[in-house]
């Protein structure tokens, strides 16, 4: 991936664009791009770009222009169908000066305007500057990969691949929108296009954001669609469906490994990556290379079915080991790149990860993240389902005891724990084709951390997390069944504002690394959605279709392995040793009322016990890493804007940063 | 301490995390109000054994017993009236 931004000025009377503002913002994700740093100024409009070569390492600068140059762009991430597309254009005339993805982009616009995305498979964020009509048009890929955020401000829209770049352009300390955090004590992230800072926006996946003649609008090309419809489910036979659904899926991996550089895998140990490692090695041409994490709590760890994949396709594999003091240590820098709280620790150890794959000397993965959105494959989708077999008899008491097969850790030694089960998952259970009835039992579970924010904040981010998604919901969402509500919310919450932002993206383009995704390639998405809900949960066997697509590829320990979550520890990492100084200072009391967004008095009792080690459920896990990732997210955002973001802006001009300006 | 005071101060310093005793209402359910989870029973559990002298039984653990303050003060009652 690389990373861009820009300032656009929407009316004669706003501000120039300024060169070192500009500098200073690219100076700011230079991370992403650590290759080269360019930035061209035009009297409209300025677009900067930090780029990490992959494609066409000699030739592929960005600002990339059309034949007669009045077409720019800037562009993070990756077209993987750039040759077909190339080859394409050219029969149709058009003449390229590069080897680059990034320069079909021009030439499609030309052909095919806004629509030119449609053609497009692939992960991206897009700044579009069309100086014949003098419009920009901003578009982010369909699922959410690649961030892109922006913001209007004295007559300027200005825009960049992470709210970090836009800072020093704002020329004053963000502030904290109660309503975004509400959000993530509810869904673990915002949902787009609101962000935690006031003021801010993300573009939300599969839109566009259209400036021209002063105005901004946005426009949604590409939705998470089901069947309203019996006949709309794809008819052919089971065997058949797992042939296709193999092909499509070697196809998304093949066109993946497209790079001009050597590409290695995440190996999680789970069915999903090994299904991407199995078809990598089916290529003779690419030698496998593989990285993994490894914890020393066997409760976490997967090493042992790691071990029996790499034995399986005799990769080269190297493991992270992640310790209390790694993932302790580790958070500061985390949020920093994630721009937002946390609910769990888990990202951090995927930074080391790609830190490691760096040190390897790679600079592209592919990974197994979408499977268990895509295909089917968490347990909360079981969960509904029981749930829904459930509320037909509300009165059963054998119903409900099925939820003891899906978490074997809560059917407690202690007997009778059952009836807490049900009293927990029995939320809802009066509307069980309601939108959110899939996620009531989530959602409630983490809006306790709510509890812990100060009275003038809970007051302030009333609460409308829920009411504010209902809205943004696509209208036939009624008609699906429940498996695809589930799945819906799932792609469009978690998945895409925090699997792939804090644990994705941001985690990976901190090391210069990026992350390519088989199974969100929008061709297996689209031919997965109109499979029947019981090809992919199959009776409570999950991902079913894939497992039958795969049989025989993997080891059998692995086909049938039932899915583990991903984790790492959480509270606990902070307190088994030495206790980061950061830690007592950000918790103290003073410290909690001067930022003003939690109860001290609450906080320090959470404090007394996670340190005391009494910090064991979900929800006091949930809530001390809230908290403390919050106060960290203050401190560098805020309390120190003027030092991070104004101050030290000459420092970006200092780096080789190329400028072209035209009069 | 009366064992009432006792429970109620655990259960607000370790799952409303305040020292507000008008925050705990002596009939609320555990369960509805979210104070405490399906996990969170075994610490309350673990709590009545060690500081009561009490041994919970398998099939005591029922929401009868244990999901209020009230409730957990009259199961202990009758604990102690049967030994």
């Amino acid at each position: 991936m690389c990373g861009l931004c820009g300032i656009l000025r929407l009316t004669a009377s706003a501000p120039p664009v300024e060169a070192e503002v500009l500098a200073g913002m690219i100076a700011r994700i230079g991370h992403r791009g650590p290759d080269e740093q360019r930035l061209r100024i035009e009297p409209e409009i300025g677009l900067g770009h930090a780029r990490l070569s992959i494609i066409d390492l000699a030739t592929g600068s960005q600002p990339i222009h059309n034949e007669d140059r009045r077409i720019w762009v800037v562009f993070n991430g990756e077209v993987f169908n750039y040759p077909e597309l190339r080859r394409a254009l050219q029969a149709q005339g058009h003449r390229f000066y590069t080897d680059t993805d990034t320069e079909v982009l021009v030439h499609l616009y030309e052909e095919y305007g806004d629509d030119f995305v449609e053609h497009l498979n692939g992960q991206f964020a897009i700044a579009l500057w069309d100086g014949r009509h003098r419009r920009l048009v901003l578009v982010r890929d369909r699922v959410g990969i690649a961030p892109l955020y922006y913001a209007e401000r004295d007559g300027r829209l200005l825009f960049a691949s992470e709210v970090k770049a836009l800072l020093p352009a704002l020329g004053e300390a963000p502030r904290m929108d109660p309503a975004g955090l509400d959000q993530l004590l509810t869904f673990w992230a915002p949902v787009a296009p609101r962000t935690l800072f006031a003021g801010i926006s993300e573009l939300p996946p599969g839109e566009m954001l259209i400036a021209e003649g002063g105005r901004c609008r946005r426009r949604r090309y590409w939705q998470w669609q089901y069947p309203e419809h019996p006949d709309g489910y794809l008819r052919d036979t089971p065997e058949s469906l797992a042939e296709s659904l193999h092909d499509l899926l070697a196809d998304a991996v093949r066109v993946r490994l497209r790079a001009d550089v050597p590409v290695g895998a995440y190996l999680s140990g789970g069915l999903d990556s090994a299904v991407i490692t199995a078809l990598i090695h089916r290529r003779a041409d690419v030698p496998l290379r593989t990285f993994s994490l490894r914890f020393t709590d066997p409760g976490l760890d997967e090493s042992a079915f790691q071990r029996a994949m790499v034995e399986h396709l005799r990769a080269a594999h190297t493991a992270v080991p992640v310790t209390d003091e790694l993932v302790a240590n580790g958070l500061p820098a985390a949020v920093w790149h994630a721009e937002m709280p946390m609910l769990r620790a888990a990202p951090v150890p995927m930074a080391a990860l790609s830190a490691a794959v760096r040190g390897a000397g790679y600079r592209v993965v592919l990974t197994g993240e979408g499977a268990d959105e895509v295909l089917g494959g968490y347990d909360l989708f079981k969960e509904a389902k029981i749930r829904a077999f459930w509320a037909r008899q509300p009165d059963s008491r054998l119903r409900p005891r099925l939820l003891r097969r899906l978490y074997p850790y809560l059917d407690m030694t202690r007997g009778q724990g059952q009836v807490y089960l049900e009293r927990f998952f029995g939320m809802g259970l009066d509307d069980p084709s309601g939108a959110f009835f899939s996620h009531l039992p989530r959602w409630t579970t983490t809006a306790r951390t709510k509890q812990f924010l100060s009275p003038a904040y809970a007051g302030a981010a009333v609460d409308g997390a829920l009411a504010g998604l209902a809205e943004a919901l696509p209208a036939g969402m009624r008609r699906w069944q429940g498996l695809e509500r589930a799945q819906y919310l799932e792609a469009r919450t978690l998945m895409a504002g925090y699997l792939l932002s804090a644990q994705g993206d941001r985690m990976l383009m901190a090391n210069g690394v990026e992350g390519r995704f088989p199974y969100l390639d929008h061709r297996v998405i689209e031919f997965a959605n109109r499979l029947e809900p019981r090809l992919k949960l199959r009776v409570l066997r999950e991902k079913h279709l894939l497992r039958e697509a795969m049989a025989g590829y993997l080891p059998a320990a692995l086909t049938h392995r039932h899915k583990q979550p991903y984790r790492a520890p959480d509270a606990a990492a902070f307190f088994r040793g030495t206790t980061p100084a950061f830690v007592d200072e950000l918790l103290a009391p003073g410290k909690l009322a001067d930022y003003g967004y939690f109860d001290p008095s609450r906080v320090s009792r959470l404090l007394a016990k996670a340190r005391r080690g009494g910090i064991t459920g979900f929800a006091d896990n949930m809530a001390f890493m809230a908290v403390l990732s919050t106060q960290l997210w203050h401190r560098q955002f805020v309390e120190d804007y003027h030092r991070q973001f104004v101050r030290l802006r000459p420092e970006g001009l200092r780096q080789a940063v190329t400028i072209e300006a035209e009069a | 301490m009366t064992h009432r005071q006792q429970l109620r101060d655990y259960i607000l310093e370790n799952y409303l995390f305040t020292s507000d005793a008008s925050a705990l209402d002596d009939d609320a359910s555990f369960l509805e109000r979210g104070i405490i989870d399906s996990t969170g029973i075994m610490e309350v559990i673990d709590f009545l054994e060690e500081r009561f002298g009490v041994q919970v039984r398998d099939e005591e653990m029922i929401p009868e017993n244990l999901d209020s303050v009230n409730r957990i003060c009259r199961f202990l009652e009758r604990k102690r009236a049967a030994a």
